[in-house]
């Protein structure tokens, strides 16, 4: 049984594939999840355009030297950066199959995030009861959406964290499990890269502005 | 029961917002009597439960394909009745005369046909196409994420019936189609309008992202065998192109109505004129995102003109590099002419002469173009089928039209032409010429391979001529209205010298609605006829590419064995050296399994749509937890799918052996 044809100058090629090749299980998850997080960096893109633009319109309202509290903002990006290596560790961990590990560096990333969205959320009341109300101009319209769309992408990360050491729990590390782990790990450094990008352009450009 | 009660359950839709309008009334009516006989005759039927099982959960790109063009025509039926109001209306507003649609209605109708047209029309179409005949260009037995396929077509439906609801509940956005702020903030578009628009738009733009995202990794991942990137049919590397354009412009789409949205919602101040808002800055983002999609649209029309060039031509394609490069460089440059649309903003020279080269400089790959097809014919043995008049005709209107696309490219002919009937009759022309031509070539082309017989040629070619004619008649007059500087989107008229040109244009109109009427009546008589041009072969046309490897329509798993690829015409390259198909030794074939978790997920979120559109915020969270739920509870199922077993396989692949013993 062949499907291979001699032809006039002797080449025999072959037209079909009778043998399957080896696809690896989720081939295509990799890839497609990082072509998503392009999209979801042009959503970025835009916000930061956005308060490029609009950043400097303070419509006689408050300004970044007002509102901003770099101290705050260290801690926090502190505690998102940290995050990202005990991601790191939590992968490292989950390529020598060891699952408790892997289990306790998630819950210490996702604990880091929690500390983030503590410090995001305190600096967003804060700033409310001060009056710097998204309203108030267009410069806070920007601050309060670009910041507030990177949050609100943490609290999702923490969510789909959660998720996933349940089915870790209940599956353990099977081939499914792991590539779901691999994607949440592009998806909390790519958050990680977003944040470095807002805490210069934001914090510190704003406090020289 | 207080007033205060029900505007807790209702929000702010009433009955004072059901629109008293005769013509919207009598509409109504008839598509409510033509729902319930839809409706009565699938239940009489009985074939509810085989639409949902064998087409609302399929993950069959096949399937999901169809089901674009299914959704895509329907909407072409509603975009061109809107088309046909606004023809009569300004064909009689003369003399003093207000015509018959009031400024309420008249402004809606030509905001819902713009967003009709491009994004409920030309996006489920081009979807369609590229859904259907990716994969199997490519060789693959589906797409990466079939899931997420189902999915993102939902969700384009989903907001298909947004627009559509906006007819008969409340209103739609009086502010053209992209919805310019100031006029789209909530100070002077108060009701319910523009938030149908951002809403139907953002759930339809959230599918064609993730049907971008999918169809990229497609493209990359599963090539057969054999088939490096320079070895892809013209069709695949145009649709690659698109989808990334795709998934590099919607994302801007969505955030630049996010923020008019927060605008109208929460009164953030990104576009507004108070507070520091910037509403050119509104403009230039959708713009952004606005240029990219007219290639996005016209990009994978090229790839269906390529295959029909050689195909019908009986050659290689001419110049099959040069094309991908041409394409690579539309995609590109198509990010940095965005400013063309409004050289009247007053950016200065510098900045509008820089718009105006680079808008200038894309003619040159799409003029590469028309010159690899005409050169593709050039000596070859031509035959005039259906998709190959439609070749033609689009070379000729496209020219015409990218022509007068370079005459606005110019800034100080375009500060005359900015927003007149010019400009009106040069995208319709483009997009009319390019894209609607295309997409009725490749029906012609790939029906045959869906469904297993080729499309009546009589009612074809009434239809050609029809639309053909009607579109100089149409667009005609309205490139000489713009000229003498009559503006676009005007209801009523004071010069009565004008209403000729008018008049004409009306007629050209009613030619379409023929060419329309004839290819429906080209569908109806091809699929009832009893005397139909069966295709056995699989290949019908003398095809070059692989789709035509397969039989029509082709069974569920596309290819029994995966084809290895050694030339860019692969089919072609295998008829010339007599390849044989396998007839035994089949192996069983692992496939993803369907779910209704897209249809699911896809309604909730029009449920939030509307939930959002009427203030309901009960309903707006209770369906976003819902929609949040779904997809949580969907990730916990990891049974995805499954085997086809050999033994059916064989049954199928016998068959065909059979038939193509019969047929030789």
């Amino acid at each position: 049984m062949s499907s291979q044809v001699q032809t006039a100058d002797g080449e025999a090629p072959q037209f079909y594939e009778l043998v399957p090749h080896h696809h690896a299980p989720h081939g295509s998850t990799q890839i497609g999840f990082w072509i998503y997080l392009m999209s979801d960096c042009l959503i970025f893109a835009s916000l930061f355009a956005i308060y490029g633009v609009l950043g400097g319109n303070y419509a006689a309202g408050p300004s970044p030297q007002h509102l901003f509290d770099l101290k705050l903002v260290a801690m926090s990006t502190a505690a998102l950066l940290l995050s990202s290596i005990t991601y790191g560790f939590a992968m490292l961990d989950m390529e020598e199959g060891k699952q408790k590990g892997t289990i306790i560096w998630l819950i210490i990333t996702g604990l880091l995030g929690a500390v983030f969205m503590g410090f995001t959320l305190y600096e967003f009341n804060h700033l409310i009861h001060e009056g710097a109300v998204p309203q108030r101009s267009a410069f806070l319209s920007a601050f309060f959406v670009l910041v507030g769309t990177h949050a609100l992408h943490v609290a999702f990360g923490i969510l789909w964290l959660v998720i996933l050491l349940v089915q870790i729990g209940m599956k353990g590390l099977i081939p499914a499990n792991k590539i779901r782990v691999q994607c949440l790990s592009m998806f909390w450094h790519f958050l990680d890269v977003i944040w470095i990008g807002v805490f210069t352009v934001v914090y510190l450009m704003g406090m020289l502005r | 029961m207080s007033n205060e009660f029900w505007s807790i359950i209702f929000g702010r839709l009433t009955w004072d917002v059901l629109p008293y309008d005769p013509i919207v009334i009598v509409t109504f009516v008839v598509v409510a009597i033509g729902g319930v006989g839809v409706v009565g005759a699938l239940t009489y039927f009985k074939l509810w439960g085989y639409l949902w099982k064998e087409w609302f959960t399929s993950v069959d790109h096949k399937k999901i394909g169809i089901m674009y063009m299914v959704l895509g025509l329907v909407m072409l039926l509603r975009g061109f009745a809107d088309a046909l109001m606004m023809r009569l209306q300004q064909a009689i507003a003369f003399n003093g005369s207000e015509g018959y649609l009031n400024a309420h209605h008249y402004d809606q109708l030509f905001s819902v046909h713009g967003v009709i047209m491009i994004f409920f029309v030309a996006m489920p179409l081009i979807t369609g196409f590229m859904n259907y005949i990716i994969p199997l260009q490519i060789g693959a037995r589906d797409v990466s994420f079939p899931f997420l396929n189902n999915f993102s077509f939902w969700m384009t439906a989903g907001g298909a019936v947004l627009v559509m609801m906006s007819l008969f509940v409340g209103e739609f956005a009086q502010t053209g189609w992209l919805a310019f702020p100031p006029l789209s903030g909530i100070e002077h578009s108060p009701a319910s309008g523009v938030d149908y628009y951002i809403w139907a738009l953002q759930v339809a733009g959230v599918g064609t992202t993730l049907s971008g995202v999918n169809l990229i990794a497609t493209i990359i991942k599963m090539r057969a065998p054999g088939m490096t990137l320079m070895k892809m049919p013209v069709f695949t590397w145009t649709s690659l192109c698109t989808n990334i354009l795709i998934v590099a412009s919607f994302p801007i789409l969505t955030a630049v109505l996010t923020l008019l949205a927060l605008d109208r919602y929460v009164g953030t101040n990104f576009f507004t004129s108070d507070f520091g808002g910037n509403p050119m800055m509104y403009v230039n983002l959708i713009w952004i995102w606005g240029h990219p999609e007219v290639y996005i649209l016209i990009l994978p029309m090229f790839g269906i003109f390529s295959e029909v060039a050689s195909t019908f031509s009986g050659k290689r394609l001419f110049g099959y590099t040069s094309m991908v490069y041409a394409t690579v460089v539309i995609t590109v440059l198509s990010y940095l002419v965005w400013l063309h649309h409004f050289f009247t903003m007053g950016s200065g020279a510098s900045v509008n002469s820089f718009f105006g080269i680079t808008t200038m400089i894309i003619s040159i790959p799409t003029g590469a173009k028309i010159f690899n097809w005409l050169f593709t014919m050039y000596k070859g043995r031509i035959r005039f089928e259906l998709p190959m008049m439609w070749l033609i005709a689009f070379m000729l209107t496209f020219t015409i039209g990218g022509m007068t696309g370079v005459l606005l490219a110019v800034p100080p002919a375009d500060f005359v032409l900015h927003n007149s009937l010019f400009l009106v009759a040069h995208f319709h022309n483009v997009i009319i010429g390019g894209v609607l031509f295309g997409i009725f070539a490749g029906i012609n082309y790939w029906w045959p391979k869906a469904f297993g017989y080729k499309l009546n040629v009589f009612w074809g070619k009434i239809s050609f001529w029809l639309w053909n004619v009607g579109f100089w008649l149409a667009f005609g007059p309205l490139y000489v209205l713009g000229l003498m500087g009559v503006t676009r989107r005007l209801r009523t008229f004071d010069d009565p010298s004008l209403q000729i040109w008018f008049i004409i244009a009306g007629i050209g109109a009613l030619v379409i609605a023929g060419g329309i009427a004839a290819m429906v009546i080209q569908f109806v008589v091809s699929i009832l006829g009893k005397n139909k041009e069966w295709d056995t072969t699989g290949d019908p046309w003398n095809g070059r590419t692989l789709e035509w490897a397969t039989s029509s329509p082709p069974p569920q798993y596309n290819f029994a064995f995966t084809p290895v690829i050694h030339d860019n015409d692969a089919w072609a390259d295998m008829k010339s050296r007599h390849a044989q198909r396998p007839t035994q030794n089949f192996l069983e074939i692992h496939m993803p399994r369907n779910t209704g978790t897209g249809v699911v997920i896809a309604a909730l979120s029009t449920v939030l749509a509307f939930a959002l559109i009427w203030y309901m915020w009960w309903l707006a969270i209770l369906s976003f937890v819902a929609i949040i739920g779904a997809a949580i509870i969907h990730t916990f199922n990891y049974d995805r799918d499954y085997y086809i077993p050999a033994e059916a396989v064989t049954q199928v692949e016998d068959e065909r052996t059979q038939i193509l013993g019969g047929a030789r």
